[in-house]
């Protein structure tokens, strides 16, 4: 347990003792009601370690990765970094990369974006 | 070889625990010259220094060195008890074992061989060090107060109570500041202007105080007893002294779109005003970005119906210089520009107010003349939202605007407006979205608690997100509430939000002309935060209401009254003395260059022509520095930038440093 939030903090890059709890992320956060646990929880689940049940919650998924917490909390902590690094924390845990190198060359097309392909490999990959 | 006593403290644990004091003690009485070392656990106390008075006697010590606290906190002390025991008082060095020693080293080890170095260090700086005596300076009776809000009236009233003269400096045309343009004051609900309108007219008619409105602080030279201010007094095309304060100027004028900075630009004024009703001094100022005369040339209506004939299109700005044996620096605070905070709406919705607005909308002299009303439609609000910490507690970096500090005034005064708005319009729901609620003082929680339990107010604990104006001309308020753990949506009609309050800005160009010290947040620091908080650590310069931290005005106040105090102190003293660590030049070796007047920041170096010659052919004249004693600080930047090594610091000598620094590197 303790290595996951090793994993996420380390991965996020985010200290959620900078919180001091206002709750501004989920107050300004648009995909609130459906997320079983909300970006002030994410913070401080993290902190507490409890990263298994965030794992497991749908909550990584339906997070759009809009970033209005990370805009507009004062402390800056950064949440939806901790939501993405909770979904890394997933990935790795299921043993297997989900994109492998070797499917690259066939998928590409001239519009798609360099970009894409990095992030794709940091969503989808150990 | 001068004969040295070693004194080393334990401090009780505070150096004790992390030095090793006998082996310190022990140490240093094997240097050469040291004829006596020893230990205590308290040197500072009473039988602390009894030991080192004894001992200057028993051993006839020539120099003393107390391996301590920083000299900061006791180097008077011991000064004080060398004298006794028949010493020059400048024959004492402190070693700084505690702060620079025990405080920040862990291993026992290490703390005790630097505490041996620092000790070491003290005894060779003391063996160098001569005999000074400290000169007297006058002491100038009269003090200088900038800024004219409840804190520097509050000063000035104290000072010209106990009898001395003292000037109020005061940018706007009129004394009073943030207390005129609130409505009413927590805990009481009394009523601000008619607590605050005594005491301002209590200083235009107290004797002992002149009262310079719209003027700034121009310059400040001097020191402690003896500072030289020049202040100037802006043109305000009305002269003072002709003006009935009648009002007809301002009624005729024909400028009417000027905003009203007195309503923080809610309403308009015109170009010919007096602040507000009840203004001290009660005079009338052109506005000279708005007045027709001024910038065209025409009209004159003012001038025409002015049956006092005070007018005056001509006047000029014009200067008052002025001696101060003290100066209180109290230049108070603005709420900080929250444009950057765009989910909040401030610049959207005309609905979406400061707190400090909202003063001015609850005030009978406000834009809405005291009613409740929404300023787009003027309309009563039916649902009112406060937002608290709006640019409080924010790390540095997440709006580029915020604070790190909380601003200690809005939890109260949050608490009572929503009251206010509670008791007046019994119909209108409130709410206030909180992050923590912070009500430390007398009566203050039981304030708070009052507008939950009698009034109805909803606090709701979590931070509003999003302020979103909508079509029908509501707000939607999105927020969260963290302890039903859900995303709440207030439909709105007006929201208030609490701003973070930041120093004036006046106050760093004036800490520069006073060399007081300030923090990063640009408020004064004080000479200690605990035992000495209303002086700056500049001799002299005091500080009074929230150009040193936020404050509510009851604390303001009593600030106020003890910075006066601190002030009638220095005044009722005939003279100081001064500090005897001062440059002085060589003037063998001065070239005249003027490298260190230029430096010298008190203007304490002046050149004269010195006739040098030695035999009888020819004379020989040379330009060389000479230092007024009186005015220099021992700041030692002379020493520094002089390139023929002319100047040195008395106490502080060049030869003096050199022996710390073989002593550390031996």
């Amino acid at each position: 347990m303790a290595d996951y939030k090793e994993l996420v903090l380390t991965a996020s890059g985010v200290n959620p003792l900078k919180c001091m709890r206002c709750g501004k992320c989920s107050g300004t956060c648009p995909s609130y009601d459906a997320m079983e646990y909300h970006p002030h929880q994410f913070v401080y689940m993290v902190e507490k370690g409890d990263i298994e049940k965030l794992m497991e919650s749908k909550s990584i998924y339906t997070c759009l990765s809009c970033f209005a917490c990370v805009e507009r909390c004062p402390r800056d902590v950064e949440p939806a970094k901790l939501v993405e690094a909770v979904r890394l924390a997933v990935i790795r845990q299921q043993g297997k990369n989900h994109l492998k190198s070797e499917q690259i060359p066939d998928m590409v097309d001239e519009e798609l974006p360099q970009q894409a392909i990095v992030s794709a490999f940091r969503k989808y990959s150990k | 070889m001068l004969r040295i006593g070693v004194f080393v403290c334990h401090c009780g644990t505070n150096i004790a625990g992390t030095v090793d004091v006998k082996a310190v003690a022990e140490t240093l009485g094997k240097e050469p010259a040291v004829v006596f070392s020893t230990d205590y656990p308290y040197m500072c106390s009473e039988a602390g220094q009894n030991i080192i008075k004894d001992a200057i006697k028993e051993y006839q010590l020539e120099g003393v060195v107390v391996c301590s606290c920083s000299p900061r906190m006791h180097e008077a002390t011991f000064r004080k008890a060398v004298a006794a025991a028949g010493l020059n008082p400048y024959m004492l060095e402190v070693a700084n074992i505690r702060e620079q020693c025990s405080w920040i080293h862990k291993d026992m080890a290490e703390g005790t061989a630097k505490a041996i170095v620092l000790g070491r260090t003290a005894v060779a700086k003391v063996q160098l060090n001569a005999p000074l005596t400290a000169g007297e300076s006058p002491v100038v009776k009269r003090a200088l107060v900038i800024g004219g809000g409840i804190a520097g009236i509050q000063t000035a009233l104290d000072i010209a109570e106990a009898g001395y003269p003292v000037d109020i400096v005061e940018k706007e045309p009129t004394i009073g500041g943030k207390m005129t343009q609130i409505d009413k004051t927590f805990p009481t609900l009394d009523c601000s202007s008619c607590i605050l309108t005594p005491k301002m007219v209590e200083c235009a008619q107290n004797e002992n105080i002149t009262i310079y409105s719209y003027s700034e602080v121009e310059a400040v030279t001097g020191f402690v007893g003896n500072f030289s201010v020049k202040i100037r007094r802006k043109a305000r095309f009305v002269d003072e002294d002709k003006c009935t304060g009648c009002g007809a100027c301002t009624e005729k004028c024909p400028v009417k779109n000027a905003p009203d900075a007195y309503n923080l630009g809610l309403s308009n004024r015109h170009a010919a005003y007096i602040p507000f009703a009840q203004a001290i001094p009660n005079v009338a100022v052109l506005d000279k970005e708005r007045c027709i005369k001024l910038t065209k040339g025409k009209c004159g209506l003012c001038s025409t119906v002015c049956s006092a004939g005070a007018i005056d299109y001509e006047q000029q700005d014009s200067f008052v210089e002025e001696k101060y044996g003290a100066i209180v620096a109290a230049t108070g605070y603005n709420p900080i520009n929250i444009d950057g905070y765009d989910e909040f709406a401030y610049s959207q919705s005309k609905d979406v107010v400061t707190s400090l607005e909202f003063e001015r909308i609850l005030k009978a002299d406000g834009p809405t003349e005291g009613h409740l009303a929404r300023l787009s439609d003027g309309k009563q609000p039916k649902t009112i939202v406060f937002v608290q910490c709006v640019g409080s507690r924010e790390s540095g970096s997440a709006h580029g605007c915020g604070k790190e500090y909380c601003s200690k005034i809005c939890c109260m005064y949050t608490a009572k407006h929503a009251m206010l708005c509670r008791e007046k319009y019994p119909d209108t729901d409130v709410y206030v979205f909180y992050i923590d609620v912070r009500t430390p003082g007398k009566n203050y929680d039981e304030f708070y608690r009052r507008a939950v339990e009698q009034y109805g107010v909803h606090y709701i604990k979590g931070m509003v997100g999003k302020v979103a104006p909508q079509a029908d001309g509501t707000l939607d308020v999105q927020a969260s509430d963290l302890i039903s753990n859900e995303q709440l949506h207030v439909k709105a009609d007006m929201v208030v939000l609490a701003a973070a309050i930041e120093p004036d800005k006046s106050a760093r160009p004036l800490a520069t002309m006073l060399t007081a010290s300030m923090d990063t947040n640009d408020f004064f620091t004080e000479a200690h935060a605990k035992l000495r908080p209303v002086e700056s650590p500049t001799a002299g310069v005091f500080l009074s209401g929230v150009c040193q931290g936020p404050k509510d005005i009851p604390e303001t106040v009593a600030q106020a009254g003890a910075a006066a105090s601190k002030v009638i102190g220095l005044l009722a003293k005939d003279k100081l003395s001064c500090n005897p660590c001062v440059a002085h030049s060589n003037e063998m070796k001065c070239n005249g260059c003027s490298s260190c007047a230029n430096v010298c920041p008190y203007g304490a170096i002046t050149y004269e022509d010195k006739d040098f010659s030695r035999r009888k052919d020819g004379t020989m004249m040379r330009r060389v520095a000479s230092v007024n004693e009186a005015v220099c600080q021992g700041c030692g930047a002379c020493t520094v930038a002089c390139p023929s090594g002319a100047m040195d610091l008395k106490g502080f000598a060049t030869s003096q440093i050199m022996a710390e620094v073989d002593a550390i590197c031996k």
